[in-house]
């Protein structure tokens, strides 16, 4: 059993049991869906960027605990963010989860905290994509509202 | 039991493995199966002893491996009883199959106007190539729906069939397990004056096939699934159907003349086998059936009847209401594959702690994504056994859950 403590640490199974920013938000947020067509996750993000920061966050959808916790820390960590902060955050997680090279670009105050947690999934090849959907979509939107 | 697993599982050389070294038990056969040795050395030694193009070449060595081939067709023809070799068709795999009846059969007989007969369990492999010819031809295709029991509801049948010119299902659901009527669909079907198509690739591993009996028309099925190689499947259909319908591939080998002003094509069955063909996976696949005729397909199925009822009980007793099995709960009228929810642990989850265990499931949509949202699940684990599986796989599955329980 011990690999898979590595995997389902306490923190991501309290977010994946109690999410934060779960639910909804209306229009004028925008709202992204993202889908895992391997397995079926769907995922929806809803944002509200006001001047360039990221004012509220919610998501919906369904997913595995990991899938699940990963979106649920990444709306506590981007709320109040700056959209070129958000962009940082996230491409700090995607080197953590080793599909994106460190360029040395990212500042360093750039900090994933809690999130660090999901490294374990690095080990479980096949569910970085379920750690990773959440952040895909949100980037998706991110390009949508600067559009 | 009824069969020697012991004795049969000896023979499958990945069976035996081990991770971590603790041994691997294999529930994902419904996906495809493992292979014996027989198969393995078959292919192995062809290639070592007997290989050479086939059709082509008028030398000994070419004549022979031309011989080991058809012997191979002959062998899959009997398998399911179809009257000839010339009505079995080798493709690259049963979806393969599927789309060559599409392209083939469906270009040449629907139109606007025209409708097709689907069911609600069908695999994409059932689905997507008739809704990509629809797309051009504008026919309509109809569904069977489902009864709460995970059955066909086949209450309607006659109606839905009304003015419909093939019925194409699947004789198992690979997601439920459910075993539909086979042959009372096809006399509905002739009765409506449809063609009846069998999408065998779950049944045909797992129990004896008639075709001639079952009434069906066409069937397609995938060697990987039954203990033979991947890259060859099965197209059957009955000669007049295959007469009249046009080549699908073209190429070499299925040819009779060609020149800069069109070709004429060869005679059946070559006629759909454009190309060289996947030689040494015939010659498994034929190693395969010879492999499955020596155990029996009866006593297949009675085997599997009855490690689905071991399953079935082992399941509900230890986790009651924590799992839902998504099928049939009369053995007789299933196959060994479970579809399960266990609370609400996401399949992924479940599909990982097991892993943990060796036991491998598969977790997922299953290539079945309308059924998926009709049994109200974006995915399911489902754990799917075949002759060499044993109560110890079920046991392990069993302990597995236990695992799953107590992170989730
Ligand atoms: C019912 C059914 N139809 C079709 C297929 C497709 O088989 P293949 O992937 O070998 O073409 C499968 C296999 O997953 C199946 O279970």
């Amino acid at each position: 059993m011990s690999n898979l403590e590595d995997l389902y640490r306490e923190v991501i199974l309290d977010h994946y049991r109690t999410p934060r920013n779960r639910g909804e938000l209306p229009p004028p947020a925008t709202c992204t869906e993202g889908t895992n067509p391997l397995c079926g996750d769907e995922i929806k993000i809803f944002l509200n960027v006001i001047d360039g920061i990221v004012q509220d966050v919610r998501f919906s959808g369904h997913g595995c605990s990991i899938s699940q916790a990963s979106a649920s820390m990444m709306t506590a960590i981007v709320k109040g963010k700056s959209l070129a902060d958000v962009r940082a955050v996230a491409r700090r997680f995607k080197q953590l989860m080793t599909i994106e090279e460190d360029d040395g670009t990212t500042p360093a105050d750039i900090r994933l905290g809690d999130i660090e947690a999901l490294q374990g999934v690095v080990k479980y090849p096949v569910r970085i994509k379920c750690a990773v959907l959440g952040w895909n979509t949100l980037l998706q939107g991110l390009n949508s509202t600067d559009a | 039991m009824t069969l020697n697993v012991a004795a049969i599982r000896q023979q499958f050389p990945m069976l035996a493995k081990q991770i971590n070294g603790k041994p691997i038990h294999y529930l994902d056969s419904a996906n495809s199966s493992h292979k014996p040795n027989c198969v393995i050395d078959a292919m192995s030694a062809f290639m070592r002893e007997g290989y050479a193009p086939i059709g082509r070449s008028s030398y000994t060595l070419a004549g022979e491996a031309s011989a080991a081939y058809e012997g191979a067709r002959t062998k899959v023809a009997k398998f399911i009883n179809a009257r000839s070799s010339r009505e079995v068709i080798f493709t690259k795999n049963a979806t393969e199959s599927m789309n060559l009846v599409a392209q083939s059969w469906g270009r040449a007989n629907l139109g606007k106007g025209d409708a097709i007969l689907l069911t609600h369990m069908e695999h994409h492999a059932n689905i997507v190539p008739w809704q990509m010819l629809a797309k051009e031809s504008g026919f309509e295709i109809r569904w069977v729906p489902l009864t709460k029991d995970f059955q066909l509801d086949l209450s309607s049948l006659d109606q839905l069939l009304r003015g419909v010119k093939a019925f194409s299902f699947t004789s198992m659901s690979n997601v439920l397990g459910t075993i539909n009527p086979t042959r009372e669909m096809c006399a509905a079907a002739h009765a409506a004056g449809a063609i009846a198509i069998v999408d065998g690739c779950q049944s045909v591993p797992h129990m004896a096939t008639d075709v001639q009996a079952l009434g069906a028309d066409m069937l397609a099925f995938s060697s990987h699934k039954m203990c033979g190689p991947t890259g060859v499947g099965v197209l059957w259909a009955r000669e007049e159907l295959l007469e009249a319908m046009p080549p699908f591939l073209g190429g070499g080998g299925m040819i009779s003349e060609v020149s800069l002003d069109g070709f004429t094509y060869a005679e059946l069955p070559h006629k759909f086998e454009a190309g060289t063909p996947p030689i040494v996976e015939v010659i498994g696949l034929g190693a395969a059936v010879d492999f499955l005729n020596g155990i029996g397909m009866n006593e297949v199925r009675r085997h599997e009847i009855e490690l689905t009822n071991y399953a079935y009980h082992a399941l509900t007793q230890r986790y009651g209401d924590d799992i839902t099995i998504h099928g049939p709960t009369n053995p007789e009228l299933r196959g060994a594959t479970f579809s399960f929810a266990f609370r609400d642990v996401h399949p992924h989850d479940v599909s990982q702690v097991l892993d943990q265990h060796n036991v491998c499931v598969r977790a997922g949509h299953h290539c079945a994504k309308p059924l998926m949202r009709l049994i109200g699940a974006n995915a399911t684990a489902r754990a799917s056994m075949y002759l060499y599986s044993d109560e110890s796989d079920v046991d392990a599955l069993v302990e597995a859950l236990g695992d799953v329980s107590s992170i989730f």
